[in-house]
């Protein structure tokens, strides 16, 4: 157990998909059934005009991920899946925080540490200003941390999206899965292309 | 996600076909006609009513046989599907009808028994107002199907149709639901000429066959010393029998099968050495551990037949046939996987393994299988005791029907009886519910395998826990004339539970003493025959007159109440540890 707790970390799912009602909820399903959390979900437009793409972060082990990402590809409309550790990608959470306007006016500390944390001010009205920052989660939660004594009013913060450093993009393969024979090369077994042991004579 | 129709852009526009106008009932049928149904199960409702009226006028190509519950309906589908390697259809309303259907999908996926499953729904304007017979059946079926949809529009329903056919029955099959609202079913529309679907680009069922792999198998194969089969359904859902034999009998390794793969291999073929798994034969549990090769063809490493994982196989290589890639590795790691439709990949594989023997090896199997004969079978078989026993029951059927019956079990006790001690001539020829353990899933699913399989003798082996779970049935029994022979082998007990109670819960019997009405009185209700048998000289007239009866019979047969199966692989315990007694 302790070794498994070791090899826990964050894992990026990034599954490309048919726009399909309903397969949101087959796709979270695979995670609830094994009792896992979903730590961040984020749908949205692809690419590629009509296909969907799901960034899905999780914490678990390598092995158990594997099995969660065969088991969402093996979804009728689901295309193709992959699996990175946050080495493997870029990524952004979005934040937006509101704060009382006054304060923001009055405080020039505070006007610092905006600018320090890369803030911005979407919009400023009399009794609030709402500041929005774009990064990775320890510096969207390091503002929250710095606003709080000046009265936040509100915060939320986006799901995270993740760009795959080592991808090409969806074009060609897609292009593969509209004929009826694929190459071999999307034949579809990446998983068991990476294999540790593989024998041979 | 915004909604959208099933419209994908592939297929092709090519020559604009004609239309005609139908209605969305009218089109559900004809798209079933078009798939080559000729039975479905089913029970009508408000929901679903424009469909039944449009199915008056389908008569006599679509048979519809009026089940007595929906649960009972899609357990003749999934029986029909399993005796025919058809796709089963099961007809159903909209809310408490489709909930009824929840337990037979949950079946049906862990079994892989290709089913379409129509549910009629309320009108699309009521979805989401509590309407009356309204339930979310696409969220409740979502983790129990391998691919559901809901149509609201009369035009989505022949793509939807054809799309449900492809799915359940490409692949690794799978039950498929299509939920269709009351005005779907109602509109008329201009229905093109209705297209079979062939392909969708977001599913891949048939996998490309990488050579490479199959080439490191049959070198791991070549080079056992002591290789050993395991196969599963998948040889029967990929049709690949001969193929699979071919493959045992080139290669002359010795084979066991897990209790749906039973069959495929006949149980009487020299290199069957039995049954796989908690209630298997002795020798492919303790060999397990012995082997230094393991070939699974077609089977998932269900933890009834692999027992406690850390400690099995762990001294073998492993070679695993399978088409559904997410089961390689799931549970045992593989050494080399083939990942493919076994009709294909086992001819390849047969291609370049060397034809050899392995007589010390095999006998290695059949000392046990001696062993196991003097502790267990021929007192179970052939008993000295007074009071009957299940397993001289199958006995004396195999010699009447010789092996050339369709048995349906159902869970429990007699159904590890039924599995390992049936002969089985042919594939196809015992339909039992496996993964999910559903009790009162033989009665119905007798009466499927019976349309699925009309020129075969259907025996219907059961406990007198479960037929009580679905004994309505004998109704649909009653009205169809359907002629399936019923076994109930009555131990008064819910013998499997009390098994464990006694074994490991220190005989507290805790609510396993179930009563049972007087089963032949029942079946006389139903206007179908029946005999009861208490006493052992009665037992073989009874069977032979059960099986010359024209038409359905009923046969109780009491049975030594504290009997319990052996051998078996304790919950926790590695399949070497297997017990004889």
């Amino acid at each position: 157990m302790s070794q498994d707790q070791a090899a826990r970390q964050e894992y990026n799912i990034t599954a490309y998909t048919e726009n399909q009602v309903g397969l949101l909820n087959r796709i979270a399903i695979i995670f609830s059934r094994r009792k896992i959390n979903i730590e961040s979900l984020n749908v949205s437009p692809s690419e590629i005009e009509g296909i969907h793409r799901f960034n899905i972060v999780i914490v678990e082990t390598e092995e158990v991920v594997e099995k969660l990402a065969k088991q969402i590809e093996k979804q009728v409309e689901v295309l193709k899946v992959y699996y990175n550790t946050n080495a493997d990608v870029i990524w952004q959470e979005m934040a937006l925080y509101k704060v009382p306007t006054d304060v923001i006016a009055e405080k020039v500390l505070v006007e610092r540490l905006l600018r320090e944390n890369g803030a911005r001010a979407v919009v400023i009205r009399k009794g609030y200003t709402v500041f929005e920052t774009t990064g990775h989660r320890e510096e969207t939660d390091n503002l929250i941390k710095a606003l709080q004594p000046y009265g936040l009013i509100e915060f939320v913060r986006s799901a995270r999206i993740a760009i795959i450093k080592a991808s090409d993009g969806f074009h060609r393969k897609l292009q593969e899965f509209e004929r009826r024979e694929p190459s071999e090369e999307v034949a579809e077994n990446e998983f068991l292309n990476d294999r540790e042991q593989v024998f041979t004579m | 996600m915004s909604p959208q129709t099933l419209a994908q852009p592939a297929a092709s526009p090519a020559a604009a076909p004609t239309t005609t106008p139908l209605t969305g009932a009218v089109a559900t049928l004809q798209a079933l006609v078009a798939e080559g149904v000729d039975t479905i199960f089913g029970y009508p409702g408000g929901a679903i009513i424009p469909i039944y009226d449009a199915l008056y006028d389908f008569q006599p190509e679509l048979n519809h046989v009026l089940v007595r519950h929906e649960q009972g309906g899609i357990h003749a589908a999934q029986g029909y599907a399993r005796s025919s390697g058809r796709v089963g259809v099961a007809l159903a309303t909209s809310g408490p009808g489709a909930t009824n259907l929840v337990t037979g999908l949950a079946d049906a996926m862990i079994d892989s028994t290709p089913l379409v499953c129509i549910t009629g729904q309320v009108f699309a304007h009521l979805l989401g107002t509590d309407a009356f017979q309204e339930t979310d059946i696409i969220n409740i079926t979502t983790p129990v199907t391998k691919w559901n949809y809901q149509v609201t529009r009369a035009e989505e329903i022949p793509e939807a149709l054809a799309k449900a056919f492809y799915i359940a029955r490409s692949g690794r099959p799978g039950p498929v639901l299509v939920d269709i609202t009351k005005n779907a079913q109602m509109q008329t529309f201009d229905a093109p000429a209705y297209e079979r679907c062939t392909h969708i680009r977001s599913y891949r069922p048939a996998p490309v066959v990488r050579k490479e792999y199959i080439e490191q198998a049959a070198a791991l194969i070549n080079s056992a010393k002591r290789p050993f089969i395991l196969w599963g359904q998948g040889v029967v859902l990929g049709k690949a029998e001969q193929e699979f034999k071919e493959f045992v009998e080139k290669s002359g390794i010795p084979a066991a099968w897990t209790i749906l793969g039973v069959g495929a291999l006949a149980t009487g073929h020299p290199l069957n050495v039995g049954m796989l798994g908690m209630h298997g034969n002795y020798g492919p549990n303790v060999l397990t551990n012995e082997c230094d090769v393991l070939i699974a063809i077609g089977m998932r490493f269900d933890d009834r037949v692999t027992g406690r994982l850390d400690k099995y196989a762990k001294q073998a290589q492993v070679v695993h046939l399978d088409i559904d890639p997410t089961e390689i590795d799931k549970n045992v790691k593989t050494t080399v996987p083939v990942w493919g439709d076994c009709k294909e990949t086992l001819p390849l594989l047969t291609a370049l393994v060397e034809r050899k023997a392995h007589p010390e090896w095999l006998a290695r199997f059949n000392d046990y299988t001696a062993q196991e004969v003097d502790a267990v079978i021929r007192e179970e078989l052939f008993p000295t005791s007074e009071e009957l026993t299940m397993g001289e029951v199958m006995q004396q059927l195999n010699e009447i029907t010789g092996g050339e019956a369709v048995i349906v079990s159902d869970v429990g006790q007699h159904q590890m009886v039924a599995c390992r001690y049936a002969l089985q001539n042919q594939s196809r020829s015992h339909v039992t519910s496996g993964g999910l353990g559903t009790m009162g899933f033989a009665l119905p699913a007798a009466i499927g395998a019976k349309f699925g399989a009309p020129h075969r003798p259907v025996v219907a082996i059961i406990g007198d826990g479960g037929v009580q779970m679905t004994i309505q049935e004998l109704g649909t029994i009653m009205q169809t004339g359907v002629d399936v022979k019923i076994i109930i082998l009555n131990n008064q007990f819910l013998g499997m539970v009390r098994q464990w109670q006694e074994l490991f819960h220190q005989r507290r019997y805790s609510f396993v003493d179930i009563q049972s009405p007087d089963f032949v009185t029942v079946a006389a209700g139903y206007r179908i025959a029946g005999q009861r048998v208490d006493d052992r000289a009665e037992l073989r007239p009874a069977l032979e007159k059960m099986l010359a009866h024209p038409g359905s019979f009923l046969l109780e047969v009491m049975v030594t109440k504290e009997n319990n199966i052996f051998p078996m692989v304790p919950q926790g315990c590695s399949v070497a540890e297997i017990r004889l007694r």
